[in-house]
C-alpha cells in the first residue's frame, strides 16, 4: 500500500518533468483556435498538420535555413572543440615546454569566467576583427572551451607512459603517436566531450544573438526567439512557435536517447572536479 | 605546438575581449566607430557610478535588475538543490521498478534548449493555457503569469493584513536605498518572475540531481551498512550519515546554482524582455538592452563587469558561510 502511494507520487512527478512535451507535442497538430481554446486537451479537434507544412514551407519563417545554419555550426563547432581540445589537453598532459603549468592555471582561471560577462566583449572583439556577421565569428568563439581542455588532460594523463615510448622506440613521430596511438585510447572522454559540444553549441543562443543581426546567419534557437518576442505578435499562431521548438528539441532528444551514458558521464566528471 | 590553437582561442575569445570590454567600460562610445580609435571620450568610472552612486534611470534599472534576480536566484537554488537531492534518493533505491525510465525523465528537461523550453513553458503559463486549465480543476482562478507585475511578497504581505499593498506606510515608501524605496526592494518575486524561477528550478533540477546520483554511487558501503546494524531508522540514516557525507556535493550544487542563476538570459529574452513593468529585468539582459537597443556600449560593459563582480563575491561568500557552518 505505501509502496503503491509511492509509486504513484513518482508517476506524477515524472508527468511534471515529461507533460510538457506531451502538451507541446500535442498542440503541434492543434488549430490556433483549439489551442487556445483547450490548452490541456490530448486529443486535437480538428487535426491538422498545417504547422508542419508552415514549418516546410512558409517563405514568413525560414526553418529550413535556421536548421541548416544550426546543422552547420554545432558540426563545426562540435570538430572544432574535439580537434582543438584534443591538441591542447594532450600537450598539457604530456609534453614538455616552458610555461606549461602557467598556461594551465591560466586556462583553468578563464573557464571560470561566466559566458553571459562575456556578451558584450566578444561582441566589441568581433566588431573589431571584422568577423562580425560571419559564419566565422559564430564559430570560432564557441570553439574555445577550457573546460573541455582540462577534461581531455585529465584523460591523456590516465594512458601509462609506456605505451607512448613504445610507440616512439617504434620511430613514430610525437604528431602519429598523438593520432595513432594516444588518441584512440581516450575514445570514451573524446564521445562524452562532442556529446556535451553537441548540446551546448545547438542549444546556444545568446552567442548567436550578439554576433549576427543579418537574418541570413539565424539559427533555430535565434529564429524562435525572435520569433516569438515579436515578429508574429502575442499569443498567436502557438501550434507554429511549439512545431519550431519541437524541431529544435528532437536531435537533442535522438542524442540523449542514443548516448544517455555520456550525458551522465558528464556529471560524474563534474562531480569528480568539486 | 600542439597547445597553440587551444591556448591562442582562449586568449583571443576570453581574454582579449575582456580587455577591450574593460576598456570599452570607462568610454562614452555608442557603437558606430572602433573604440580604439580614440574618438569616444574617456570618462572614467562615470559608468560604474551612474550604475552605483548617481541617481537616475540608469541605478534604477540596474538596482531593479539586481533585486529580481537576488529573489529568482534566492528562491531557486535552494528549491532545485533540494528537489535535485530528493530526486537522486529516489532514484538511487536499487528496489526501484523502471529506474532507468525515472532517471531520464527526470533530466530530461536539461537537455533541450532554454529558447525552446520557455517557448514551451509561455504556452504553459498563458492567461488561457494548460497552468491556469489544471489551477481551475481546483477552483482556484490563476493570474495572468507573464503579464503580472504584482510582487508575491507584497500580495502575501496584504493577504496576512500587514501592510496595505495599495498604499504602504511612509517609512516604507518613503525610505529611499540605492535607487529604490523600502518597499520596492520587499516586492519579492513578480508573479512573472516566479513563473521564470518554476522554469529554472525544473530544467536545473534534472541536472543537479545526476551529480548528486554520482556522489551517492561513490559512498562507502561499510559505513551505510554499519549506521543499519547500529539500528537507526532510515530517516536517521540519512540525515546523520547520508547528507553529513555528501555535503561537498550539495557545497558544489550549490555553487554552480549560483553562478547559473545569476546569468540567466535566454529565457528572459523569451520571456518577458524584462517586463512586465520591468520585473523579469535581470543584470545579464539589463546590460544587452543597454548596449544593443540603446547604443550605450560603455554601460552595458560597465553592467557585465558588476555582474561578474557579484557572482565572485557571492561565490566567496557562500564557501565562507558554509565551511563556518560546517566545522561549526
Amino acid at each position: 500500500m505505501k509502496r503503491a502511494f509511492g509509486y504513484a507520487v513518482l508517476l506524477l512527478g515524472a508527468v511534471c518533468y515529461l507533460g510538457p512535451f506531451v502538451i507541446q507535442l500535442v498542440t503541434t497538430f492543434k488549430t490556433d483556435a483549439d489551442a487556445v481554446a483547450n490548452p490541456l486537451s490530448l486529443v486535437p479537434d480538428p487535426a491538422t498538420t498545417a504547422s508542419y507544412e508552415r514549418v516546410a514551407t512558409d517563405p514568413a519563417v525560414e526553418v529550413p535555413r535556421w536548421l541548416a545554419n544550426s546543422v552547420l555550426v554545432t558540426l563545426c563547432v562540435t570538430f572544432g572543440r574535439l580537434l582543438v581540445d584534443a591538441m591542447a589537453g594532450y600537450a598539457l598532459a604530456r609534453l614538455r615546454w616552458p610555461g606549461r603549468k602557467l598556461v594551465f592555471s591560466g586556462v583553468l582561471a578563464l573557464a571560470a569566467v561566466p559566458a553571459v560577462v562575456l556578451l558584450i566583449p566578444k561582441f566589441l572583439l568581433l566588431r573589431q576583427f571584422s568577423m562580425y556577421n560571419s559564419y566565422l565569428g559564430m564559430i570560432l568563439p564557441l570553439i574555445t572551451d577550457a573546460i573541455g581542455i582540462f577534461l581531455l588532460k585529465q584523460a591523456f594523463e590516465q594512458i601509462p607512459r609506456e605505451v607512448e615510448e613504445a610507440a616512439r622506440i617504434d620511430g613514430a613521430g610525437v604528431v602519429r603517436t598523438w593520432w595513432n596511438v594516444v588518441l584512440p585510447m581516450v575514445r570514451p572522454a573524446l564521445a562524452t566531450l562532442a556529446v556535451l559540444a553537441f548540446q551546448n553549441s545547438w542549444n546556444e543562443f545568446a552567442h548567436f544573438l550578439v554576433s549576427t543581426s543579418d537574418s541570413q546567419y539565424e539559427t533555430l534557437t535565434l529564429g524562435l526567439a525572435r520569433l516569438v518576442s515579436g515578429a508574429l505578435g502575442e499569443g498567436q499562431q502557438l501550434p507554429l512557435k511549439l512545431t519550431i521548438a519541437l524541431v529544435s528539441t528532437i536531435p537533442v532528444a535522438v542524442v540523449f536517447l542514443v548516448a544517455q551514458r555520456h550525458f551522465i558521464r558528464n556529471q560524474l566528471g563534474g562531480a569528480v572536479k568539486g | 605546438m600542439f597547445a597553440a590553437p587551444g591556448i591562442a582561442l582562449l586568449a583571443t575569445f576570453v581574454l582579449l575581449p575582456m580587455l577591450l570590454a574593460l576598456w570599452v567600460s570607462v568610454l562614452d562610445w555608442d557603437g558606430t566607430y572602433s573604440p580604439l580609435s580614440g574618438k569616444a571620450p574617456v570618462v572614467g568610472l562615470d559608468n560604474y557610478a551612474a550604475l552605483l552612486t548617481e541617481d537616475g534611470l540608469a541605478r534604477r534599472d540596474f538596482a531593479l535588475s539586481v533585486r529580481n534576480t537576488f529573489y529568482f536566484v534566492a528562491i531557486s537554488v535552494p528549491v532545485q538543490t533540494l528537489l535535485a537531492l530528493g530526486l537522486a534518493m529516489v532514484v538511487h533505491n536499487r528496489t526501484l521498478r523502471g529506474r532507468g525510465f525515472f532517471r531520464a525523465a527526470f533530466y530530461f528537461p536539461s537537455v533541450t534548449s532554454a529558447v525552446a523550453i520557455s517557448v514551451v513553458f509561455l504556452f504553459l503559463f498563458s492567461g488561457s493555457g494548460a497552468i491556469n486549465a489544471v489551477l481551475g480543476f481546483f477552483g482556484i482562478d490563476g493570474p495572468t503569469w507573464f503579464a503580472d507585475p504584482r510582487g508575491v511578497l507584497h500580495e502575501l504581505f496584504g493577504a496576512l493584513g500587514l501592510v496595505d499593498p495599495a498604499a504602504p506606510p511612509e517609512w516604507l515608501s518613503g525610505t529611499r536605498l540605492w535607487g529604490l524605496t523600502l518597499w520596492e526592494w520587499l516586492s519579492g518575486p513578480s508573479v512573472a518572475m516566479a513563473a521564470v524561477t518554476l522554469l529554472m528550478i525544473w530544467t536545473t533540477s534534472g541536472n543537479f540531481m545526476l551529480i548528486f546520483l554520482a556522489a551517492l554511487q561513490n559512498l562507502p558501503e561499510d559505513v551505510l551498512e554499519a549506521a543499519d546494524v547500529d539500528g537507526t531508522t532510515r530517516w536517521q540514516r540519512f540525515t546523520k550519515v547520508t547528507v553529513p557525507m555528501l555535503m561537498p556535493t550539495v557545497f558544489l550544487v550549490l555553487t554552480m546554482g549560483l553562478i547559473g542563476s545569476w546569468q540567466v538570459f535566454d529565457q528572459i529574452y523569451v520571456m518577458g524582455q524584462g517586463n512586465p513593468a520591468k520585473t523579469t529585468l535581470t543584470p545579464a539582459f539589463l546590460s544587452y538592452q543597454r548596449s544593443f537597443a540603446e547604443g550605450s556600449y560603455g554601460l552595458g560593459a560597465a553592467i557585465a563587469f558588476l555582474l561578474f563582480a557579484i557572482i565572485v563575491v557571492l561565490t566567496w561568500a557562500q564557501r565562507r558561510l558554509l565551511r563556518d557552518g560546517r566545522t561549526s
